[in-house]
């Protein structure tokens, strides 16, 4: 192929203006943690965050030029004008109670929630557009997000990140319980991360090792964020998480010594090249000076201390882009050894977790329940509570009961928006003080509503699911905390913004329930055909043969006997 | 009635004493006289009348499907309709170009037209509309400039100077403008000087020339073949007519760095600076196609799917011809899909080889190294492989910093641009004189060929698709005709007749946007969901929802038809055997 001599004449003269030498510094950069922490049942959480950012407004004209930000996230915030976006895919339940507080929960299924610019006229249209092409992007069943699962909570979701307004009316949330996250989920996700899964910590990322876990949650959350500590411009944030729990137990032929190799099949053998920072930490906080029940290996070459969801935690930090962290041999399989191994019953359970549950008999009323825990010994503390219940199951708010040590608690906020049939669903949030130590249960009648036959899943049978309920509150810290930079704390204390150092955000969901709804037999429409239209040929058939019949007199037969009598006559 | 009949009854229960006037009146009777099986018969009518007048049409009205009106016959003469391209040319001939007879015999216009053969029953005519004059005092003081380039700077700006137009200047034989060897000149706008001829019938000769300027100009046999496609006879398409991109609203262009070893290099490429200086002022030119938009990415780790041969004469890498279709498609998963529109995407990859497989060259079929280290894939881009200078690895220090000269690399992929976009570098006769083109890289007259190739490539999908609609759904009467669909499938119809007239009134620019408003609507028609919602309904369904109830009732029905009819007929013989 010969390119032609003239464009080369006419490239060459234009040559002045284009050469710009490349010693500005880059524009955006990549920030990556892993953090494994064992948790008080014994097993074992990795939660990795791949933090990109990206100095630039991206705006919906002109050209776009991308480096580490995905090109695919970065099209669809500026074409939908998106403020925020966070998506999250999980496969699991994080139990709360015996895992404790996670950095960041999400519900099982998936969950998009979605903050648009207040530019945008139609906010549904954009949603559902949004949600279609997300779901292309990442293979999951995003586009059967509709007005029937989509709410517009007023108090739950803020904005996370940097915002002008917060007019809920540009606010879409929604959760699909019934998804299931698997491979083909996590591919595209991969994908997604400079260094797709072939250097530095995402080589962890084998599926195979993933799926076989008790929870596995992915997630993608944009948000822009200050650029500098003037907060003059804006930069975008792209945070991917990944949070797996391991059941060491089973895993570790009942020992619950764990190690990157046995954990993920994989060890670390370089940094990604493209990121500035690529940490591990390791959660040695039991680990108390005058009383060794653990031991890590190799040592770390630094530790990190810190205020973590309300207490005081120590972290092994290795830092892969330190040679000497691979300095004794070519990779870095971490190792944790228990020498001790304390019970589950003399941890600490968390200040709050909440139950949710089904109750009631048969198949037309039933009974919504939340019980709410503060467990702590002497502070309350107000929840916000969010919870999304589809049109199918119709409430009773007459029914609504929230009780506390068997005393009514009146909330003191409450937005209720009753659902249309196959329109919307109901949305109700109630602020609810916990008090210290308390039990909270809130309740509400539902009734279970006719489908129409085209309605019923596939399996109807199996049940429909409710979305969880949601639980964002502010928990007062045990220890006091220090402020610290928002721009060098390691990620996974970075995701909430803090307002003040002595309570930190949580946000928790619940399990999502599984109520049955009346299931006909899905053949009845053909036997209902059936039926009527033998009731309909029975009738007529009778009436037809009434109708066309002809009757004759007939002469009753003189019998032989009667002959001769007659003749004899 | 009722009562007439009773005597009737009352005489024909009177026993008879002769047994054979009994037997013949018995058959009489129950032929026509017995009123209960003349009530019974009537009713039996009754029904099957009911049935036949009301159910049926009543059935016929609730499980028909809505088929709105569609515009047949147009659709079908469509197909073996004549498309006429007037290409409308002014030629001006400058003072002493044509001898003094010829020039007072000037006709005002002449007409050529000459037949392209299709394969398909639609007809295609190229129209070349020459319009003769003498040129004004204006023209002729440009022409005393001593260069062709200051003399077409000079010329006053033509009066119609629209899409698709040319303006050809006769200059005298003798005129020192154009070197001796060259018969012509084409220069970048829509302007061609021919050297006249001072030989007997100077018309008709000069007339061969300027139609041969005018033609390779706008509608050349390449234009019609990239245009046309599979519809041309076999023997005119070759497999480099396949290479442009099919027509379309508008283009996403994505260039992606690829970066495969992020540990030795450290790639920088100047992409905002070429974008503006290149490539937009290139595509600006295109804007008339259709809407571009482009954005660049970096991609990390991305392999090509090859692994290139160690060449050990040369100690470089090379990929050959062969193996370069597997290079595309590991790579591709790579690039991202577009997300967010659904214009045909084109990629130029500018692909740095890791430092273990570099140098690295791509050698064409013949074992050659190909010079520009690139190579392109129909419709989908291009690829080039930079190769990072070796001086650079003798430092310590890894990364290497590489910083991508970005003119050969904008130069290549500029001219794939052309290639993909169907603009291919024009190939002329050799006494013709190509004037450069301007700034931004594209000749006036090479985006009105453009132009011209998309407007028959339009025409000629909306025909195909609106005849495969027709024929569709002319085929399968299960599908639904929403009025929606009709309505799209009519302005689709509209505007392409509307398109086929501007074309023959030599309104390029008209011509162009009616096809295209003539492709979204039929694209729509074709590609609506609501076409496919009772497609898939089967027969045997119907049949089991409609048994249960249709055979208990037609079946009595049937039945009493059949026995009227029998009973008529056996009644008939027996009063025939009697009498």
């Amino acid at each position: 192929m010969a390119a032609p001599l003239v464009l080369h004449l006419l490239l060459a003269l234009l040559l002045g203006s284009g050469g710009r030498s490349g010693a500005e510094p880059e524009r955006d950069s990549l920030r990556e943690e892993l953090v494994l922490t064992p948790l008080p049942s014994g097993d074992v959480s990795a939660t990795f965050q791949f933090r990109t950012r990206w100095d630039s407004e991206l705006q919906l004209e002109g050209v776009s030029h991308y480096r580490l930000f995905p090109k695919v996230l970065g099209q669809l915030i500026s074409k939908y004008s998106v403020q925020e976006l966070h998506l999250s895919l999980t496969q699991g339940f994080w139990r709360t109670r015996f895992w404790g507080q996670p950095f960041l929960q999400a519900p099982a299924g998936a969950e998009l929630w979605v903050w648009f610019q207040d530019s945008v006229v139609d906010v549904d249209k954009s949603w559902k557009e949004l949600s279609n092409i997300l779901s292309g992007i990442f293979c999951a069943s995003l586009n059967f997000i509709d007005s029937t699962n989509t709410v517009t909570p007023t108090a739950s979701f803020k904005p996370l990140g940097l915002a002008n307004g917060t007019n809920h009316h540009f606010l879409r949330y929604a959760v699909l319980p019934r998804e299931v996250v698997c491979t083909e989920n996590l591919t595209p996700w991969k994908k997604l991360l400079p260094c797709s899964s072939k250097a530095g910590l995402s080589v962890l990322l084998k599926a195979e090792r993933l799926f076989h876990t008790s929870y596995h949650s992915q997630a993608v959350h944009i948000r822009p964020v200050c650029r500098d500590a003037h907060c003059v411009s804006v930069s975008w944030e792209l945070r991917q998480t990944l949070t797996v729990v391991f059941d060491a137990f089973t895993t570790g032929q009942g020992k619950k010594d764990w190690s990157l190799f046995r954990m993920f099949s994989r060890t670390i053998t370089e940094a990604c090249p493209l990121a500035s920072q690529s940490h591990i930490y390791v959660d040695i906080s039991r680990n108390s000076q005058e009383n060794e029940t653990l031991e890590v290996s190799p040592p770390p070459t630094s530790t990190y201390q810190a205020v973590v969801l309300g207490d005081r935690r120590t972290y092994a930090v290795y830092d892969l882009l330190n040679p000497a962290t691979f300095s004794g041999s070519r990779s870095l399989n971490l190792q944790l050894r228990w020498k001790q191994f304390q019970d589950i019953g003399s941890q600490l359970v968390p200040f709050l977790h909440a139950q949710r549950y089904v109750s009631g008999y048969g198949l037309q009323k039933g009974e919504l329940s939340t019980v709410l825990h503060n467990t702590h010994p002497y502070r309350a503390f107000p929840v916000l509570l969010l919870e999304t219940v589809p049109w199918y199951l119709r409430l009773y708010v007459h029914t609504l009961a929230i009780t506390t040590k068997g005393k009514e608690n009146k909330p003191s906020y409450i937005h209720y928006q009753p659902a249309q049939d196959r329109l919307r669903p109901h949305l109700l949030e109630m602020l609810i003080q916990l008090p210290a130590n308390s039990v909270t249960k809130v309740s509400i009648q539902f009734e279970r509503a006719l489908l129409k036959w085209t309605e019923y899943t596939p399996d109807p049978n199996h049940g429909f699911y409710v979305s969880p309920s949601v639980l964002s509150a502010l928990v007062p810290n045990l220890v006091g905390a220090k402020p610290a930079n928002w721009e060098e704390s390691p990620l996974f204390s970075t995701m909430f913004p803090v307002s003040d150092s002595s309570s930190y955000f949580v946000r928790l969901y619940t399990e999502p329930l599984l109520v049955n709804l009346p299931t006909p037999d899905f053949s009845m429409p053909y036997n209902v055909i059936c039926l009527t239209c033998t009731v309909v040929a029975v009738c007529y058939g009778s009436f037809y043969n009434l109708l066309t019949r002809t009757f004759h007199l007939e002469e009753p037969k003189r019998s032989r006997l009667v002959r001769i009598a007659v003749k004899n006559k | 009635m009722a009562e007439g009949r009773m005597p009737e009854r009352a005489r024909l229960e009177r026993p008879r004493g002769d047994r054979g006037d009994r037997e013949r009146n018995q058959a009489l009777a129950a032929l026509t006289l017995d009123p209960e099986k003349i009530r019974g018969k009537h009713a039996a009518l009754c029904f099957a009348t009911m049935a036949v007048m009301l159910g049926l049409p009543l059935w016929w009205k609730t499980t028909e499907t809505y088929r709105a009106a569609l515009p047949y016959s147009q659709i079908g003469h469509l197909d073996s309709m004549l498309l006429r391209l007037r290409v409308p040319v002014s030629v001006v001939f400058i003072q002493g170009s044509l001898p003094i007879v010829d020039q007072q015999k000037l006709p005002f216009t002449v007409v050529n037209e000459r037949d392209v053969p299709l394969k398909c029953k639609m007809k295609l005519k190229c129209r070349f509309q020459l319009a003769y004059r003498m040129a004004g005092s204006h023209e002729e003081k440009a022409f005393k400039k001593d260069t062709i380039e200051e003399a077409e700077a000079a010329l006053p700006l033509p009066k119609e100077d629209t899409l698709g137009s040319l303006n050809i200047f006769v200059i005298p034989e003798k005129s020192s403008l154009l070197p001796k060897d060259k018969m012509s000149y084409i220069g970048p706008k829509r302007t061609a000087f021919v050297r006249g001829t001072q030989v007997r019938q100077a018309l008709t000769v000069m007339g061969q020339r300027i139609l041969q300027v005018a033609q390779s100009m706008s509608l050349t046999d390449e234009v019609l073949a990239a245009a046309l496609g599979d519809r041309l006879p076999e023997d005119k398409v070759s497999l480099d007519k396949r290479r442009p991109l099919k027509s379309s609203l508008g283009y996403e262009i994505t260039f992606s760095l690829l970066n495969p070893d992020p540990k030795s290099h450290e790639v920088h490429w100047d992409i905002e600076g070429a974008v503006e200086n290149y490539v937009q002022p290139f595509l600006s030119l295109l804007s008339v196609v259709g809407n571009f938009s482009m954005d660049s990415q970096i991609l990390y780790y991305a392999m090509l799917g090859v692994t290139p041969r160690f060449d050990a004469a040369s100690s470089s890498y090379t990929l050959a011809a062969y193996s370069l279709p597997h290079v595309i498609n590991p790579v591709e998963a790579r690039l991202g899909s577009r997300a967010t529109s659904l214009y045909p995407v084109i990629n130029f990859l500018l692909y740095v080889p890791e430092r273990a497989h570099s140098p690295l060259y791509i050698q064409d079929k013949d074992g050659a190294r190909v010079a520009t280290n690139a190579f392109h894939s129909p419709r989908w881009g291009g690829i080039m492989v930079y190769n990072v200078d070796p001086s650079a690895y003798n430092t310590t220090k890894y990364p290497v910093k590489v910083d991508v000269d970005m003119v050969p690399v904008m130069e290549v992929f500029l001219s794939q641009m052309r290639l993909l976009f169907g603009i291919p570098p024009p190939q002329m006769p050799e006494n013709f004189l190509l004037g450069d083109p301007p700034r931004e890289g594209l000749r006036s007259w090479e985006v009105d060929r453009l132009v011209w190739a998309r407007t028959v490539e339009n025409v000629a999908t909306v025909v195909t698709t609106l005849t495969s609609l027709a024929e569709l759904l002319d085929k399968i009467g299960n599908i639904v005709i929403k009025d929606n669909v009709a309505s799209e499938v009519y302005r689709a119809v509209d505007a392409i007749q509307e398109a086929v007239v501007e074309l023959s009134a030599g309104n390029l620019e008209l011509a162009f946007r009616y096809s295209r408003e003539a492709v979204t609507s039929s694209e729509k028609a074709f590609f609506d969901p609501s076409l496919l919602h009772l497609l898939y309904f089967p027969d045997d369904q119907k049949f089991a929802i409609y048994i249960p109830l249709f055979l208990p009732m037609a079946v009595p029905i049937f039945l009493s038809m059949i026995k009227i009819i029998v009973e008529n007929q056996k009644a008939r013989k027996d009063i025939e055997k009697v009498d």
